[in-house]
């Protein structure tokens, strides 16, 4: 069986059986740890809490309050019902445009209204995660190479290079500078790459950053897009994060920023989505939103192989049309935020733990390197099992997002209830309490061995799963996205 | 366009075929029972539209479910949520039994080997990036669905060799045909990594025989490479017992999870055909081979099922009472409309192959060519646009090797409809051929001078350098 296993993978391609999909990083390890012994309240109290998932839980009350108000947009009435074999049956990859229309709407009113969008150059795709490589396929061939501003969101390695060939060239930032993108650092990164034979094709920014919070200024939007014009490559602004801008400085988008510069248009394209603004990752609606009409073109002909469910379409499109409603949740939410972040932040605070000054985005970027032994990607591994294993809380390590800096750690605050905020504080409280009696101790005794017996796995004995029946509660008690393999060097590192 | 990558400047999306610009011109002037009457009536479209009463009263009586509601409870957070590329389970689960009940249970799914994607779109890309690389190929039977150029060429960069079949043995696949297949390949220099069959087939109409999947089988073992079978029209057989899957005769071939062609046999899987439902972008891929359904799963993120459809679905799969009566009701409809459009083809003099399954039928219009060639195919098929005002699809744009066979459909439009286009269509013939209908009376055949004036203008309308987007599929 084992030969014929081994026979059969040279029968796979090599996009089948290489590792590009990139699920073996720790950004998704840490997710196994949660899986095995997720946190409720009241059945497992001391289980791991997700703090990896960068979702927006905070405003489904609205929503659920317009689907209840609005049971035709779901079939739900005998007037809704009569839609239904239209809907079913509409395939046109160019969308309703009736959608085309609300989603355009939407992108505006996200943007506080300060500039208007063509439904006619909305494509739909599969997700950001679609949109992202349906851009690469339409933008470069296999072996050509983007640059992309670190730290960045680990999975842009599986969506923009996995099934595309494209490279990463990341052009790296720190704290030095609060992580702000120079032109220097781009032109630097460029420059290498040149030297290197690697053909740059463009630039890809995602403002507001994952995993910062923070929002690019005009004038480094501005320095960006001279860039791209100067060497004629192109520019993609993911920007799925704009509706949770919660604070000041207010947003700039790419689109305001053309609109007063000597721009080629046809090197600006958006990546949209409704997975982190409305909260709706399941619903897989990801935009393409280029002003190259040639780009548009083709990119609605590859939507083909991710369309925006018909179902989905129809209801979305009567949601995001009603304005009030659009209105009151953009406000509620960015307000939630505002708030939720506060209160995690203040936290933070409390215990003397630093992070970057943010104002939109679903996470903080907490500064842990006073943490480290080590102030190496090592010492960042360790105090990372630490706080899985230990304090039980579900971090990202700044290493998953390609950090160069070691002890940065990305950590959701939008995806759970106040009450599990309060429980996560209370633990992060513990784990710099726990830390400095370790640091004290060990400057007394020897370090090494009670390092490693503090590092030990503990996982507890039973391995608790929650089935989705019978269990209200807000924080989520879900399988993560994407359960890892089973054997993962997260794993073997530790013996 | 430098700036561009390979795959938006080629046009290896195959779109500028006469399949897709058949429907620009019905597009620009579509055919409607009130508004409408001259206009072109749309038969180059498989779609399943005969038992959409059947899901309406379903979702009348069971408005939770596409309430986002289970038990009475919303679960919108759940769903808005859920974007875990393992799928809903209760959807797959349901899925699976869907597609075995179609089988008439003759053989059992896993839902654990089925991966969600964004329709048999989707399904076929991802199948074919998983098991080819770049230049290399997989061998389809020809006529075959126009589609896949662009589903399993475009983006991929694998090439379709095709596997000539002809109209002297109804279209069936043979031992030699195969082998031509695979040695055309070796001559071009690329290897070929599998076999991609559609059972039913598309544009045959026809299901296959259990010795045609012996013989592919026993080639694919042979050579050592995969088989896939597009199976999205299982549920259009006109009885469960006319059509056999390939898993079928792999269980009666006593081949599991021991042998290792087990592991290369891959089903792809829809409900765009046999619900009607191909706005909801549901398609499934099936494989015995886990570390294909390992990779396959991880590429569905680029196309995952709306968790709002996926919860739809699940339910409305789940009612065993519904699937039971909506498979039997199905074929029969099915069946009584392909009847129908036969006989009217008969009552034109035009004959087509023996189906039993599909949303078409495969229709012989060669003896109303003026050459055996191409050319005169897509003389006569702009003449039946333009002039009868029927968009259905060529042959050529399915890659048959024998001129005047047009693929032409019947479940996506009224009776009344389909009445209508066959009149047209025996007027026209009656008109330009002289042919005998099927009581032996002949037509005028004299050619008025209004006519030829209408001739002449539709030659001049022939121009498809017109590149402007062409809507839907």
């Amino acid at each position: 069986m084992a030969s014929s296993a081994s026979k059969n993978s040279l029968l796979l391609s090599k996009i089948a059986t290489n590792e590009k999909h990139g699920e073996n990083s720790p950004y998704f390890n840490g997710w196994k740890a949660y899986d095995q012994n997720p946190f409720h309240p009241t059945e497992n109290p001391e289980g791991v809490i997700q703090m990896g998932l960068a979702e927006n839980q905070l405003s489904f009350d609205l929503v659920e309050e317009w689907i209840r108000k609005n049971p035709k947009a779901s079939f739900c009435t005998a007037e809704g019902v009569e839609k239904f074999r239209s809907v079913a049956n509409f395939q046109d990859y160019h969308g309703f445009p009736e959608f085309r229309q609300a989603i355009a709407t939407f992108m505006s009113k996200a943007r506080g209204g300060r500039v208007t969008f063509d439904p006619d150059r909305v494509v739909m795709s599969g997700g950001a995660t679609g949109a992202n490589e349906l851009v690469m396929f339409c933008l470069a061939d296999p072996g050509d190479a983007f640059l992309i501003p670190s730290p960045y969101y680990p999975a842009y390695y599986r969506d923009l290079g996995w099934r595309t060939g494209v490279q990463i060239v990341p052009v790296d930032c720190d704290s030095s500078n609060n992580f702000k993108i120079t032109k220097e650092a781009v032109e630097a990164a460029y420059e290498k790459a040149k030297n290197n034979n690697i053909k740059v094709k463009g630039l890809i920014i995602t403002n507001p950053s994952n995993p910062l919070g923070t929002t690019l200024d005009k004038d480094t939007l501005e320095s960006l897009v001279t860039f791209i014009n100067q060497k004629n490559i192109h520019l993609v602004c993911d920007e799925i994060y704009a509706a949770t801008v919660f604070s000041s400085p207010k947003y700039t988008c790419i689109t305001q920023v053309i609109q007063d510069m000597d721009c080629n248009p046809n090197l600006i394209h958006i990546v949209y989505s409704l997975s982190k603004d409305m909260g709706f990752p399941g619903l897989r609606v990801g935009i393409v939103y280029s002003y190259n009409d040639d780009v548009v073109n083709i990119g609605r002909k590859m939507s083909s192989f991710g369309l925006v469910s018909s179902q989905t379409q129809h209801m979305l499109a009567s949601m995001l049309s009603d304005e009030d409603f659009v209105e009151k949740f953009l406000a509620t939410s960015s307000k939630r935020l505002a708030k939720r972040h506060r209160v995690f932040t203040k936290g933070l605070e409390e215990v003397g733990i630093s992070y970057l000054k943010s104002n939109a985005g679903l996470f903080c970027w907490m500064d842990l390197r006073r943490l480290l032994k080590d102030q190496t990607l090592d010492g960042e591994m360790v105090l990372w099992r630490v706080i899985v294993n230990e304090v039980k809380l579900n971090v990202s390590p700044g290493s998953s997002f390609k950090c160069v800096e070691p002890g940065w750690f990305r950590v959701c605050f939008a995806n759970m209830d106040d009450d599990t905020v309060e429980v996560a504080l209370k633990r992060i409280r513990a784990l710099v309490g726990q830390e400095k009696k370790a640091q004290e101790q060990a400057q007394v005794k020897s370090t090494k061995k009670r390092w490693q017996s503090n590092l030990r796995l503990s996982f507890s004995s039973s391995t608790r799963r929650f089935e989705q029946e019978g269990v209200s509660v807000k924080s989520p008690h879900m399988m993560s996205p994407h359960s890892p393999m089973p054997h993962t060097p997260f794993v073997r590192a530790i013996t | 366009m430098h700036m561009l990558s390979r795959n938006a400047t080629f046009n290896s999306h195959g779109q500028d075929s006469s399949y897709f610009l058949g429907w620009q011109e019905y597009e620009k002037n579509p055919y409607h029972e009130v508004h409408n009457t001259n206009g072109i009536i749309q038969m180059g479209l498989a779609e399943n539209q005969l038992c959409f009463d059947l899901l309406e009263s379903w979702l009348a009586k069971n408005p939770d479910a596409a309430a986002f509601k289970k038990n009475g409870e919303s679960i919108f957070a759940e769903l808005a949520l859920f974007q875990d590329y393992h799928g809903l389970p209760a959807f797959k689960k349901a899925l699976v039994d869907f597609m075995a009940e179609i089988r008439g249970n003759k053989v059992t799914f896993d839902p654990n080997h089925l991966v969600l994607t964004a329709g048999a779109t989707s399904a076929n890309e991802t199948l074919i990036f998983c098991l080819a690389d770049p230049g290399e190929a997989v061998l389809i039977p020809t006529p075959y669905y126009p589609g896949f150029d662009r589903d399993l060429k475009w983006r991929t960069g694998v090439e379709i060799v095709p596997i000539h079949c002809t109209s002297s043995n109804g279209f069936q696949i043979t031992e030699p045909a195969l082998q031509e297949a695979y040695q055309e390949a070796e001559k071009r220099n690329l290897r070929v990594k599998g076999v991609l069959v559609t059972n039913p087939s598309n544009p045959l109409g026809t299901t296959m025989t259990r010795n045609e999947l012996n013989l592919l089988l026993s080639f694919v073992e042979d050579k050592g490479i995969h088989l896939i079978s597009d199976e999205i029209y299982s549920g259009t057989a006109f009885s469960s017992a006319s059509f056999i899957s390939v898993m079928e005769v792999l269980k009666d071939r006593k081949c599991d999870e021991n042998s290792e062609v087990w592991q290369r046999v891959h089903v792809v899987y829809s409900l765009s055909k046999d619900l009607g439902l191909p706005g909801f972008r549901v398609g499934a891929i099936y494989s015995n081979d886990d570390m294909v359904v390992a990779a396959a799963t991880k590429m569905s993120s680029f196309g995952l099922v709306s968790s709002q459809t996926q919860h739809l679905l699940s339910a409305m799969l789940s009612d065993k009472k519904l699937t039971k009566n909506y498979i039997a009701e199905n074929q029969k409809r099915l069946k009584q409309r392909q009847k129908k459009l036969v006989s009217g083809l008969q009552k034109a003099g035009i004959s087509c192959l023996k189906g039993n399954a599909g949303l078409f039928c495969w229709v012989d219009m060669s003896h109303l060519l003026r050459s055996n060639t191409f050319e005169a195919e897509m003389e006569l098929w702009k003449k039946i646009v333009y002039e009868v005002r029927l968009n259905i699809s060529p042959g050529s744009s399915c890659h048959c090797t024998e001129p005047g066979w047009f693929r032409v459909c019947f479940a996506n439009l009224s009776e009344e409809t389909l009445d209508l286009a066959m009149q047209r269509l025996k007027a026209f013939v009656g008109e330009y051929y002289n042919v005998p209908d099927v009581t032996g009376r002949s037509q005028s055949s004299q050619l008025s001078h209004s006519r030829r004036r209408s001739l002449t203008k539709w030659v001049f309308r022939l121009s498809f350098d017109d590149r402007s987007p062409i809507p839907g599929r």
